[in-house]
């Protein structure tokens, strides 16, 4: 109890934060508002001139800011407490879809419940999950012990597979991706992670089983574009022409042929970036990086000065989660992973994707506040 | 305790925040490293591959040169033909899509065989195959208002060669047609760029390269799905040029007229330049039949048909041309010596070589008597020949027949015709490894034996008797008409005057083989007649025309040429299995003439569009035949 006062009083003493006292930080939400600006800006030429399209995004983003504002002002034990009913909400959810989900494209993603605009539960499990191992791993003492961590898995294991089912591979290993980054920032020790790491490798020729065609394709694909150049390599290798030809200065706004003239899929969605290189160049993109840079630096600030561990390892579970979309969809479009739907945040157009990534800056956010009742981490 | 489990844990995942920060940043620099490789390293080979992608050449096809007959009346043309085209890979039930474009239009079971077959036929990916030819304008109506459903389809307006005269050209023509995987093997590709026809046969073949013409190109910018955006550049194509022909339309119509349902072939050459004005075979086809591709039932059809209507008689038949090359035979023996215009022979209505009982026979049973060079014209004597041909000896008749074009092709734009067979020890030692017997020199003087010529070779020879000594190449094109002939080294102009009056005599003179067709003309014909025996009788046997089949009476012949003294017109006429000459060809032959020389007094009679369908339906009977 010494120790906890003894850090109320020194925090005390320093003026407190403006997020500590207002919930919202204004560094994030500026670079955030920039990013998603700029995306609206690529998302008119991306989407062919399309300003409804344009108009449609700005509302998402409006809303989504709305959210994370409210989101940002919830008490940290208020979010610890209500932790396991979102996830088994979520993971509800996730069973409804396989039940009663809406096909779209060959994947049953969408859940279209009366009263609630059509959304995909996965993403909600994408805050979800990094929480629940979070609240499990909080509950004892730092680093966690093997039998905790057996539990961590199943945690994870549940949705991921629940996910995979859709089937949605991008997305299921985005979200173990999620769980894990908790486990690993809780302090998992490095002899086991080398030997979860060896066992991953020892696994792949199972998971090449168990993957279905297309997927199997798309890895393929990515090890030799041109051994299919019109059906499964033409995504990589018109998004790699596009980044290509823009050179340093790009095309011009609005310019590219590749994009304008279709050539490039998914244009206004995952392949987005590649209109931002074809059409401004290494210097739009790299606009675009340096904005990245600064949410990442941003989120992982605010994850430093988060409160309380449960705190911590949710926010630094959120920021590099989000730093793996950011990753995995300029990796994929650049042609060094393989094609995987997933969208670049804040830029592609879609509005369960920036509102969920917006809740979970609003959560950052809201794990700064110290608790009106000062209790222990633990 | 709690102070330091606190810190501690604070501490652990600060550091883990660290170390993931660092591999993150890390992670983030290779991203950078591969977009300065593609962006600033490699820049120019995706802007290449941009351009590519976004530029398409489109070969634009010349329009094909028409070809003409000696009037300027068009014979190929090229007509507007709607088609309806698909692109197979645009669609997931390319079926369904078929079934309901059929529902729609007027759709034959020929047209659903071609696409099939089309459609099988290999291609290159992504380029259309025809769905249906010469759509109707309210078919084009029919789908134009549905096309937008079906991304893959398009009607396009692509003109299509036709040839109005149908049958009456097809052998002269020929046609043209889809280029075939060996063709396309021999051609240069880029000139065929814009075009998947071919000339196949004849005129069409001969002068592909100058109907062809030059294919333009258009630089467009299309989109991912191929549709083109706009025009970039654009080169115009250059048409091919015309061909005008000697051909004579109205001529050619009265040559299958004469002909009629009989099998034969007849050549009527221009002698003043060797050009063709006529040209029949019957049977004939539709050349139109085979532009779209012919359908497999009136394919089998024809080539089923026992009268072989897609063989060109007139090029590549092989007829023994019997007493036809008497006239000129007789110059050549003349030329060597072997005999000179006072030469008499006796004839006793047969030939005998000494130490031999084998009787050489003359078609008359008990002879003409004493006969010389003119009788033996005008009677046909095969015994004056046998006599003759036994002194001149092969070597020498071969070697002057030669100047007469027999034993080759014809060359020039001619395609496809056969070179037949002229006798002589060389030919046989070569074709058949046997020596030379004496007995097959003295058939070969009736042209018999081994000696094969087809119609063209006797129209050639005969051309060179009415030159008076100058053979030239017969052709089609008048284009082709700067050649002044090869002289045919027979010296004296007297000699080619009297043979010349000897061919008056088959025609005009009491006794001529061919008196009956003389009768009443008003002008003056040099002929000659010929029957030819296809059918071996004992030695001893009569030939009773009316006892043998249809298909093993003799083949008549007669070729001739008018006005004698200043001929406008040669003729060489075979009609099979007609019976002889004298009775069968040459008052057909004399039909030619008088068509010609009479009835087409003030130029050309231009066919008119009624009497040509009248004929291509006579000529064409094998396709209702086939239909039903």
């Amino acid at each position: 109890m010494l120790a906890a006062t003894e850090i109320g009083h020194i925090e005390s003493f320093r003026p407190k934060r403006f997020a500590q006292r207002y919930g919202v930080d204004p560094l994030l939400t500026l670079v955030v508002v920039v990013t998603a600006l700029y995306g609206l800006i690529v998302l008119y030429s991306a989407s062919g001139q399309n300003i409804s399209m344009v108009v449609r995004q700005a509302a998402h983003v409006i809303a989504g800011l709305g959210i994370m504002i409210v989101v940002s002002q919830a008490r940290r034990d208020t979010v610890i407490h209500i932790t396991p009913f979102f996830f088994a909400l979520s993971a509800m959810l996730l069973v409804a879809v396989l039940l009663i989900g809406v096909d779209v494209k060959g994947a049953q993603r969408w859940l279209d419940l009366p009263g609630f605009p059509r959304f995909q539960p996965s993403e909600l499990m994408k805050l979800a999950l990094p929480a629940m191992v979070a609240w499990w791993l909080t509950r004892q003492k730092l680093p966690p012990k093997l039998s905790q961590l057996i539990i961590a898995a199943v945690l994870i294991a549940l949705p991921v597979t629940l996910i995979a089912k859709q089937p949605d591979l991008g997305t299921s290993i985005i979200i173990a991706g999620s769980g894990f980054f908790a486990i690993f920032l809780a302090g998992i020790s490095w002899r086991l992670l080398a030997m979860l790491g060896g066992l991953g490798v020892a696994s792949l020729p199972v998971l090449w089983m168990v993957m279905r065609d297309y997927q199997r394709t798309r890895v393929m694909t990515l090890l030799d574009p041109q051994s299919d150049p019109l059906g499964a390599g033409w995504n990589t290798i018109q998004a790699m022409t596009a980044i290509g030809s823009g050179g340093l200065f790009g095309k011009g706004y609005a310019s590219g042929t590749q994009a304008q003239l279709k050539f490039l899929p998914e244009s206004h969605t995952d392949f987005i970036v590649a209109v931002i290189g074809e059409e401004m160049g290494f210097l739009g993109i790299s606009v675009l990086l340096i904005l990245y840079t600064l949410i990442l630096g941003r989120c992982l600030a605010l994850t430093m000065r988060a409160t309380g561990n449960f705190g911590r390892l949710l926010s630094g579970s959120i920021t590099l989660t989000f730093f793996v979309y950011v990753f995995v969809n300029l990796g994929m479009v650049s042609g060094v992973l393989p094609v995987v739907g997933v969208p670049l945040p804040l830029i592609s157009y879609g509005g369960t994707s920036i509102v969920s990534l917006l809740i979970g800056f609003g959560l950052i956010m809201s794990m700064q506040k110290t608790n009106r009742v000062l209790s222990g981490d633990s | 305790m709690e102070l330091s489990t606190g810190v501690r844990e604070k501490n652990l995942i600060h550091g883990r925040v660290l170390v993931a920060s660092f591999f993150g940043a890390f992670l983030l620099l290779l991203l950078l490293s591969r977009l300065i490789w593609l962006q600033l390293v490699e820049t120019e080979r995706f802007q290449t591959a941009s351009e590519a992608n976004r530029l398409q050449t489109l070969p634009i096809g010349p329009a094909r040169g028409l070809i003409t007959d000696r009037n300027g009346l068009v014979l190929a043309e090229n007509r507007p033909n709607l088609q309806l085209l698909v692109v197979p890979e645009e669609f997931d039930d390319l079926d369904a899509a078929i079934a309901e474009v059929r529902a729609r239009i007027d759709f034959s079971d020929g047209d659903v065989e071609r696409f099939a077959k089309n459609f099988k036929s290999r291609r290159r990916p992504r380029d259309p195959v025809v769905v249906k030819d010469d759509l109707s304008d309210s078919d084009a109506a029919r789908i134009a208002v549905d096309l937008f459903r079906f991304p893959g389809l398009k009607i396009k307006a692509r003109p299509t060669r036709h040839y109005p005269y149908g049958g009456l050209t097809a052998h002269s023509l020929g046609y043209v047609g889809r280029l075939s995987l060996n063709e396309l093997k021999n051609i240069d590709e880029r000139k065929y760029a814009g075009t998947d026809r071919i000339g196949k046969l004849g005129v069409e073949k001969a002068y592909e390269d100058v109907l062809l013409g030059q294919v333009g190109v258009e630089r467009v910018e299309t989109s991912a799905r191929g549709q083109i955006m706009r025009s970039v550049e654009r080169e115009d194509p250059k048409p091919g040029s015309n061909i005008p022909l000697h051909l004579d339309i109205g001529l050619t119509a009265k040559l299958y007229e004469v002909l009629g349902n009989r099998r034969g072939a007849i050549v009527a050459i221009d002698p003043l330049n060797g050009g063709i004005l006529g040209l029949a075979s019957t049977p004939t086809y539709d050349a139109n039949s085979f532009i779209g591709g012919i359908g497999q039932a009136e394919y089998e059809a024809l080539q089923s048909n026992r009268d072989t209507p897609l063989f060109n008689r007139a090029l590549r038949g092989q007829y023994p041309p019997g007493s036809t090359i008497k006239p000129m035979l007789g110059l050549v023996g003349l030329h060597y010596g072997a005999v000179n215009w006072k030469t008499e022979y006796f004839s006793r209505g047969f030939f005998q070589l000494p130490g031999n009982d084998h009787k050489y026979r003359d078609w008359k049973e008990w002879g003409h008597g004493r006969v010389t060079m003119s009788k033996a014209i005008i009677e046909s004597v095969d015994t004056y020949f046998y006599q003759m041909a036994n002194k001149l000896g092969i070597d020498q008749m071969s070697e002057g027949m030669k100047w007469f074009g027999f034993g080759r092709r014809q060359g020039r734009d001619i395609q496809d015709d056969s070179p037949g067979i002229l006798p002589s020890r060389a030919w046989k030692r070569e074709a058949r490894n046997q020596s030379w017997y004496q007995g097959e020199t003295v058939i070969s003087g009736i042209g018999q034996g081994f000696w094969v010529t087809t119609p063209l070779q006797l129209a050639a020879a005969t051309t060179a008797v009415a030159r008076r000594g100058n053979f030239i190449d017969p052709h089609f094109s008048l284009l082709e008409d700067l050649d002044a002939g090869a002289p045919v080294p027979i010296g004296k102009p007297l000699d080619w005057e009297r043979m010349i009056d000897a061919m008056e005599g088959v025609l005009h003179d009491e006794n001529g083989t061919a008196r009956g067709a003389g009768q009443g003309l008003n002008y003056r014909i040099a002929g000659k007649t010929g029957t030819v025996q296809i059918f071996s009788i004992g030695q001893e046997e009569e030939y009773e025309a009316s006892e043998i089949d249809e298909r093993l009476r003799d083949h008549a012949l007669f070729v001739g040429f008018a006005p004698a003294d200043a001929p406008s017109i040669v003729i060489a006429l075979i009609i099979e299995n007609g019976g002889s000459g004298g009775t069968t060809a040459a008052p057909a032959a004399r039909q030619i003439f008088d068509y010609w020389l009479l009835k087409r007094k003030k130029g050309s009679i231009f066919p008119d569009v009624t009497y040509v369908a009248l004929m291509n339906d006579q000529l064409l009977g094998y396709k209702n035949a086939s239909s039903n």
